[in-house]
């Protein structure tokens, strides 16, 4: 499976080129609109051709994402996906509560996260080593919260709540609790 | 004059208070306390940014100050300072603009001191009690008293809903400034006044080949719609703050009311169904508006496209009402369903109803070149640059793929919703404060152009920086609503410091050359009644 730091880099690239050309666009607008025109009012052909190219970017965008960024259609028909390992994790207290001391998954292994908030909403979420974000979702009391992710590779994660739930949640979090082996 | 004589008098003394009519002294008032509170916005997010460097940087913050500065900081920026300088804006153009008196300069007058009064007595209480929800009162968490003082929320939630009581009042008078009849007049046509500004005639004119005249220009519909949102957000913030009001006396009597009685999910949703009529209803159609409006002004012109800029408001108005599960889709619980086609689809449509209303503004600019390149003009374009930023962002984040990536970072507030604010948003304000400031002030001079420019290229450079800098610490797996203690997005964390003092320095130069154009003895006599007794707008030219 894409790695998520990959997709980041992707949309990290695809966004500073679309911010600089934006601003380039600014610029050369900002110039122009100071000198004489050439009398020609724009054509309305114009705007419907950008109101075209707006709905196709809108609707194109979710379309590449579903086909390109496998969790997506994972996430969405999870409930039909048998998952190999699931691990049943509540939150209480501003603490997680795991099945084990350490959550061991053998690579390759569709692992379902199942979260049960005992009082606040928090959130839940795996980290890496260097801080940056494999997943999150919310967790919400009284309702089921469950997340399905195939793991390809070895790597260690930190487990960490990622909504705030007071002053006192910000320490939520358990250190190298899960272990992806070979 | 000497420095002492400027500030005293306002530059070349040109300022002359007692000439205000009224209707003048309201929207002056609005906007100075807009000012202010954005001000204290402006400080509470460079302690919040030094912080995030490191807490022995932000003059003694706690970390519990920390969080209720978090919770008051939005929310005083929205209804303290963006809310006070559009509601007082609005209040003074729709009657400009319809050639009309307001309804009631009374009920303008409530609204003003509701809006005041309230906003201080929120932020009061989290500043004293360090009540710190959040603005998203994600339930139960406002009502965690183990966690939070019920007095102190008590009085914020108090503060919150004075705020919407005066933000009612808002909405009642500008509607009936639509739709009444003043004294001598001929009898107005109220229900075909509110089909045209709510856009019906406008979306039946794009069907029809007999075109029919629209009785409201543009930027009043806009307003009238945006107004629209304002109303249903004010009654779902004011239903959601009666039911923490509820546990909150029940616990002062001593009684603890189960905060399961509450379906979190439900109560997310209708919560957020209202939080987003602000984000995504009232700030861009009220924004769309304005565009429209300055740009017609500046140049003078016909807005390009019209009937199809009052159909993008119509269908903006509908999109609001529909828009809100992006901010569940990370919410398992949440439907498929609602994240597909509300989440992704009709969020989409903000990309295309927002870049309608960036093309015709840009268009109709165009059509009048050459144009000066005026303080009004050179903000205009930051602003419409700011949304051109921030909505894409946007619709970035509200993708099932990429939010399960994205939800909760730095991403999210900085290259979304702060360039969304700052450079978008607050940048449109001020293009329209320099526009309205020598109408306001009956030909009042600015005391000094060059601090304009500063303002301009350090706010333009500071926000987008900012946005920039938390943006990448959020694709790096910064989280928005916590603290790092070691250090871990420090550069990023540098770097959105130093931007954000680029936005401090650009307010203190703006606010500056305001007080020193119309001088502190201006500024007071704005609070003291008019000695003009008139409904007009304008002094009469004599």
């Amino acid at each position: 499976m894409i790695d998520s730091n990959i997709v980041l880099t992707g949309q990290t690239i695809a966004y500073t080129f679309y911010v600089l050309a934006i601003m380039a666009l600014m610029g050369w607008f900002a110039y122009k609109v100071t000198r004489n025109g050439s009398g020609k009012e724009i054509k309305p052909v114009l705007f419907y051709s950008f109101v075209g190219f707006l709905i196709l970017i809108g609707v194109s965008l979710h379309i590449v994402t579903h086909e390109t960024i496998p969790w997506k259609a994972m996430d969405l028909n999870r409930a039909e996906i048998k998952a190999d390992k699931e691990f049943h994790i509540t939150m209480a207290n501003h603490k997680f509560q795991l099945p084990s001391n350490k959550l061991t998954i053998t690579k390759n292994e569709k692992v379902k996260f199942v979260v049960e908030s005992k009082d606040l909403t928090y959130g839940f979420g795996l980290f890496r080593s260097d801080n940056s974000m494999v997943f999150q979702m919310q967790v919400i009391p009284a309702h089921n919260n469950d997340i399905l992710w195939l793991f390809d590779r070895p790597a260690v994660y930190s487990i960490r709540s990622t909504e705030y739930s007071g002053p006192k949640g910000i320490n939520m979090i358990v250190r190298d609790a899960v272990e992806v082996v070979e | 004059m000497s420095l002492i004589q400027t500030l005293t008098n306002g530059t070349q003394g040109l300022f002359k208070p007692n000439s205000l009519t009224p209707m003048q002294k309201l929207t002056l008032r609005f906007v100075v306390v807009g000012l202010i509170y954005y001000g204290v916005v402006v400080i509470e997010g460079m302690l919040m940014r030094l912080f995030e460097v490191n807490p022995s940087l932000a003059l003694g913050v706690s970390q519990e100050q920390f969080f209720a500065i978090m919770t008051a900081h939005p929310l005083v920026g929205i209804f303290g300072s963006t809310y006070a300088i559009v509601f007082g804006a609005f209040l003074f153009l729709v009657p400009f603009l319809m050639k009309k008196p307001l309804w009631s300069i009374k009920l303008g007058n409530w609204t003003f001191w509701l809006i005041t009064i309230g906003t201080f007595v929120f932020w009061f209480a989290g500043f004293v009690s360090h009540y710190s929800p959040l603005y998203t009162l994600y339930w139960p968490l406002p009502a965690d008293f183990s966690q939070f003082s019920v007095l102190g929320g008590t009085f914020f939630i108090v503060g919150i809903a004075l705020v919407m009581v005066g933000t009612a009042l808002f909405v009642i008078n500008i509607f009936k400034t639509i739709t009444f009849t003043p004294a001598g007049w001929e009898k107005q046509p109220g229900s075909a006044l509110i089909k045209s500004a709510l856009g019906l005639s406008g979306l039946s004119n794009l069907f029809s080949k007999k075109k029919k005249e629209h009785l409201v220009s543009l930027p009043v519909a806009a307003i009238a719609r945006g107004t629209v949102d304002t109303a249903f957000n004010a009654v779902v913030i004011l239903f959601t703050g009666v039911l923490i009001l509820i546990y909150m006396v029940a616990e002062l009597f001593g009684v603890s009311l189960k905060h399961s009685a509450v379906d979190a999910l439900l109560y997310k949703n209708w919560f957020w169904w209202g939080l987003d009529l602000i984000a995504d209803g009232l700030v861009l159609i009220f924004v769309a508006g304005t565009w429209y409006l300055l740009a017609t002004l500046i140049t003078g012109k016909k807005l390009f496209m019209e009937n199809w800029a009052r159909a993008a408001l119509f269908i903006e108005m509908v999109v609001s009402w529909t828009v809100w599960s992006h901010h569940l889709m990370s919410d398992q619980a949440q439907p498929g369903i609602l994240k597909i086609l509300s989440g992704e689809m009709v969020t989409a449509f903000e990309l295309i109803t927002q870049g309608l209303a960036f093309f015709i503004t840009l268009a109709t600019l165009w059509s009048a070149r050459p144009l000066k390149m005026s303080h009004p003009l050179k903000f205009l374009l930051g602003g419409l640059l700011g949304f051109a930023l921030a909505v894409p962002a946007g619709i970035m984040q509200a993708d099932l793929g990429l939010n399960r990536i994205l939800h909760n970072t730095q991403w999210i507030v900085g290259p979304h919703v702060h360039v969304a604010v700052l450079i978008g948003l607050t940048m449109t304000l001020y293009s329209a404060v320099y526009f309205l400031f020598p109408i306001l002030t009956n030909g009042a001079k600015l005391y000094s152009e060059k601090l304009v420019s500063f303002h301009f290229w350090a706010h333009l450079l500071g926000g987008i920086g900012m946005g920039a800098f938390m943006g990448m610490a959020g694709l790096r797996g910064m989280l928005r609503r916590t603290i790092y203690s070691n250090g871990e997005f420090n550069l990023y964390m540098i770097l959105a410091a130093i931007s954000g003092s680029l936005l401090l320095l650009a307010f203190l130069a703006f606010f500056y050359n305001i007080v020193m154009s119309v001088g502190l003895r201006g500024v007071i006599e704005i609070f003291m009644p008019s000695r003009l007794k008139t409904t007009d707008l304008l002094p009469t030219e004599k």
